[in-house]
């Protein structure tokens, strides 16, 4: 594998220019990434994007990192870190200064109605979001089960996220999910 | 970039009574990654609301808010966002690696076994199990960060979060187009509340 110099620069550009397009986090990008990676640039088949999706889920971390595999399979280790950082970099320096207008201002009248403003379209939006990910991976009783009992059992006692995790992830190996 | 503690007169009593220093940033942030598997924003919460006491709720709320409806990965930016607030630009540049550092070397790692190996029967199957469950969790941080605005019974903020909600769960309406609506009249919405509350 001994990509050129102009492979990196693609890199760093699409995904560069992804990030400052992709409002509502990284699962919502997914669609365009695969249009990108499979369909125009042939990066990687269809059956690979899919792969590539489930380790970025399987792994800890956020799931923005599925652009560090595209770009590993890529480009290797440095087109790993070239598109982590085209990725996550311009967006960040943007929500840096954004919030740090709005965090400067709070005490002023309409920066700090925007800002509470924003926080009940963020919420519904995260409650459709978990919605649509139930009806996606709740397709067994079973499923659904699990998913109402782990939600039940966070929010009614302290419980460290970690167990039901891994308790599920077991049940899911022998096939009992 | 001026950036200090935050304005005292916004620390509520059972907030921490020192923000975290830079190590503290980068260990905290690779722990809530490390953990989180299927999604960092339950851990996240977490740690910053519940374990540390570095944010109200509310104040939470508001940071992961903007983050949420800026571009890019939502908890990337948290991280930035929350780092600089304390420490100003080190302060983020030691959030973002604490966060990406340790997951891209194990992402990175698993990606090498697999074009090694590339069979994924096993792997499939636990992760469809974790899967259900990380619904779950979010699921229930959904829940959590609910908490605030359904205790202030404001008709406006609620309305709209089950506006959002039907759109883009129940009706699968465009993203951008909902945002295009519902941020304007959250903003007008909240306007005409304050002037009446007032």
């Amino acid at each position: 594998m001994n990509p050129g110099l102009g492979t990196y620069l693609t890199l760093l550009w699409t995904f560069g220019l992804m990030s400052l397009v992709a409002v509502g986090g990284a699962n919502a990008t997914i669609p365009e990434m695969h249009r990108i990676a499979v369909e125009v640039n042939h990066w990687l088949t269809d059956a690979q994007f899919a792969d590539m999706f489930a380790i970025a889920q399987f792994s800890p971390g956020p799931n923005v990192l599925i652009v560090t595999l595209i770009g590993y399979q890529v480009a290797g280790v440095a087109g790993a870190a070239a598109t982590t950082f085209a990725m996550c970099g311009p967006a960040g320096v943007l929500a840096y200064f954004v919030a740090n207008f709005f965090h400067r201002s709070s005490h002023s009248f309409w920066p700090s109605l925007i800002q509470a403003s924003f926080v009940p379209v963020s919420i519904g939006l995260m409650a459709a979001g978990g919605y649509v990910l139930a009806v996606t991976v709740d397709i067994s009783p079973a499923a659904t089960a699990v998913t109402f009992a782990v939600a039940l059992a966070t929010v009614a006692t302290r419980v460290n996220p970690l167990w039901p995790l891994a308790v599920a992830g077991l049940a899911g190996y022998c096939g009992f999910i | 970039m001026d950036q200090s503690a935050p304005p005292s007169d916004t620390v509520a009593r059972d907030l921490a009574a020192t923000p975290p220093g830079l190590l503290e940033l980068f260990f905290a942030f690779s722990k809530m990654s490390l953990a989180g598997f299927g999604g960092v924003l339950v851990w996240a919460r977490r740690a910053i609301v519940e374990q540390h006491r570095w944010m109200t709720p509310d104040e939470f709320n508001e940071a992961f808010a903007l983050c949420h409806l800026l571009p890019g990965a939502n908890i990337v930016n948290l991280a930035i966002v929350f780092g600089g607030r304390f420490r100003g630009i080190p302060g983020s540049v030691v959030a973002f690696f604490g966060l990406l550092l340790p997951p891209t070397l194990i992402v990175t790692t698993l990606g090498m076994l697999y074009s090694y190996y590339g069979d994924l029967l096993g792997l499939q199957r636990t992760l469809n199990g974790i899967a259900c469950a990380a619904v779950g969790l979010f699921l229930a941080v959904t829940l959590r960060m609910m908490g605030p605005l359904v205790k202030r019974r404001n008709p406006v903020e609620i309305g709209l979060m089950a506006a959002v909600f039907a759109a883009v769960g129940l009706w699968r309406m465009p993203l951008v187009a909902v945002l295009l609506v519902a941020l304007p009249l959250s903003v007008v919405a909240t306007y005409f509340w304050r002037k009446r509350a007032a």
